[in-house]
């Protein structure tokens, strides 16, 4: 008989924030074995044969929208796709309306992505269906902190006392909140860095354990990671930092900064990446870049996320 | 509760199915044996010793988790954990012998025959485990059995086995 183990009773994935440690460690734990069947040429199970998964995506997206369906369909679960610009959204439908009108379709899953935060609740709160968030708004983004928490963990072998550096648009980035939920649970350590518009004020009122600094070069000595955020050039970012070239000298991740942080010091990027603003080429194709396998353990971790709420649900 | 097996049974069974084994499969070259864990591997870890003491050769061992392979998921609302499945040798044209503490339902097994048909096309696939304690529900029969054990659906058997800290005795109890 296999071992009864932390018992994870979501029946929706909102964010990191409302996840116990245990729940984290038990995700990255399954996304493991589910990671190990990517080298078979048959990759796909037959755990949620029958399921239905709706990927509603109000925002532009590749790797996660992508991410997602390659988990849902190796998991044998059926996936619908709603190109929101070719759907009624654009007649005028509301959220909850087009959310009702999956669950009327009887979706059990919809894996939603809206530039509001909090959009995810809302449907959670009026649906049926088990809801995932995949990035709302500036609030989180937990399949992107859950699969960085991941990769971390396969490299360093553990998360506690780790100095991990989150580098850029802080103010603007989900995927920042969702690290920052998800490793202060994990008890690694925090430094946060970019420019001062870009640090979100009272932030560390919220996480009274993290550190913030504004210098990179001070940032990332010692540090174990380095998470780089994108520039988000959509949000209007025009009056918060006087140019491209000056964020790229101050905190674009070079060879020359790289050189002067450990060793072993691991580069993640979430993409898509601007390369050559936060980030050079040299970098990003380092052998510290582990930007490539995040991609890959994103799929294991969204499997492993569809299969723990498939058990609520 | 009520013991089935002491120590020294458990080991006088798995000489004698090492025996069998060897009995029935002239080539061992051609022979892989998974072991579905947890116990299962263990069981299968014992064998291998025992075959390798009476022939000199070593079996591959492989293992096998079938969490997502189950056809209850959804149904029951315990969560376990899986674990890895570690094959790190062709199965193809090979005699694969699944290894498993108890034989019951046949649910198991049935899972592990259908993981096994996807990681490969074995020459042939049969069932070993310690102890069959009847009440199957799906037509799926073990060729190797150490003991066979009259039960009831309320009952469960558990295995203390010395891998899991355990004395080597297999018991019987009430649900």
């Amino acid at each position: 008989m296999l071992k009864q183990t932390h018992k994870f009773t979501h029946k929706h994935l909102l964010g990191l924030e409302h996840l116990s440690k245990e729940d984290i460690e038990l995700i990255l734990d399954t996304a493991k074995p589910f990671k190990t069947l990517f080298t078979r040429t048959i990759k796909k199970v037959p755990t949620l044969r029958g399921r239905s998964v709706v990927l509603l995506f109000y925002e532009p997206s590749t790797r996660t929208r992508t991410s997602f369906e390659l988990a849902a369909k190796r998991l044998s679960a059926d996936t619908v796709n709603i190109a929101v610009q070719t759907s009624s959204v654009q007649k005028g439908e509301s959220l909850i309306d087009t959310a009702r009108t999956l669950e009327s379709m009887k979706a059990d899953f919809i894996v939603i992505r809206h530039s509001y935060s909090g959009a995810p609740y809302l449907l959670a709160k009026n649906v049926s269906s088990s809801i995932i968030n995949a990035g709302d708004g500036f609030h989180e983004h937990p399949t992107q902190g859950l699969l960085d928490i991941f990769t971390i963990r396969e490299k360093k072998k553990k998360i506690e006392n780790l100095k991990v550096v989150i580098v850029g648009d802080i103010l603007h980035s989900r995927v920042a909140r969702s690290n920052l939920w998800g490793l202060t649970k994990i008890n690694a350590k925090i430094v946060l860095c970019g420019p001062p518009t870009l640090i979100p004020k009272d932030i560390d009122k919220i996480f009274p354990q993290i550190d913030i600094e504004y210098n990179l070069d001070k940032a990332i000595k010692d540090a174990d990671v380095i998470n780089i955020l994108r520039v988000q050039f959509e949000r209007q970012l025009e009056h918060l930092f006087p140019s491209v070239r000056e964020y790229s000298l101050l905190y674009g991740m070079t060879k020359e900064r790289l050189a002067k942080a450990k060793n072993d010091v691991l580069i993640l990027h979430p993409g898509p990446m601007n390369r050559g603003i936060e980030i050079t080429t040299d970098v990003a194709d380092s052998v510290n870049s582990v930007i490539n396998e995040q991609v890959t353990n994103g799929i294991a971790v969204r499997m492993a996320v569809l299969y723990l709420l498939s058990l609520n649900h | 509760m009520k013991v089935i097996l002491k120590e020294e049974q458990i080991k006088k069974i798995i000489n004698t199915l090492a025996k069998k084994v060897v009995k029935k499969y002239k080539n061992l070259n051609d022979l892989v044996i998974i072991g579905i864990y947890t116990n299962g591997v263990y069981i299968a870890q014992r064998l291998i010793e025992k075959i390798k003491k009476l022939t000199k050769k070593t079996v591959k061992l492989g293992y096998l988790d079938i969490t997502f392979y189950r056809d209850d998921i959804g149904f029951k609302k315990e969560i376990l954990q899986p674990k890895e499945t570690k094959i790190d040798f062709d199965i193809t044209d090979k005699d694969v012998l699944l290894v498993d503490d108890v034989i019951y339902t046949g649910r198991t097994i049935r899972a592990a025959m259908e993981q096994i048909l996807e990681i490969g096309r074995p020459k042939s696939i049969s069932v070993l485990v310690l102890i069959d304690r009847g009440l199957r529900e799906l037509p799926i029969y073990a060729e190797f059995v150490g003991k066979k054990v009259k039960t009831t659906h309320n009952q469960q058997i558990e295995l203390l086995l010395k891998e899991t800290g355990g004395n080597d005795t297999i018991v019987l109890y009430k649900k």
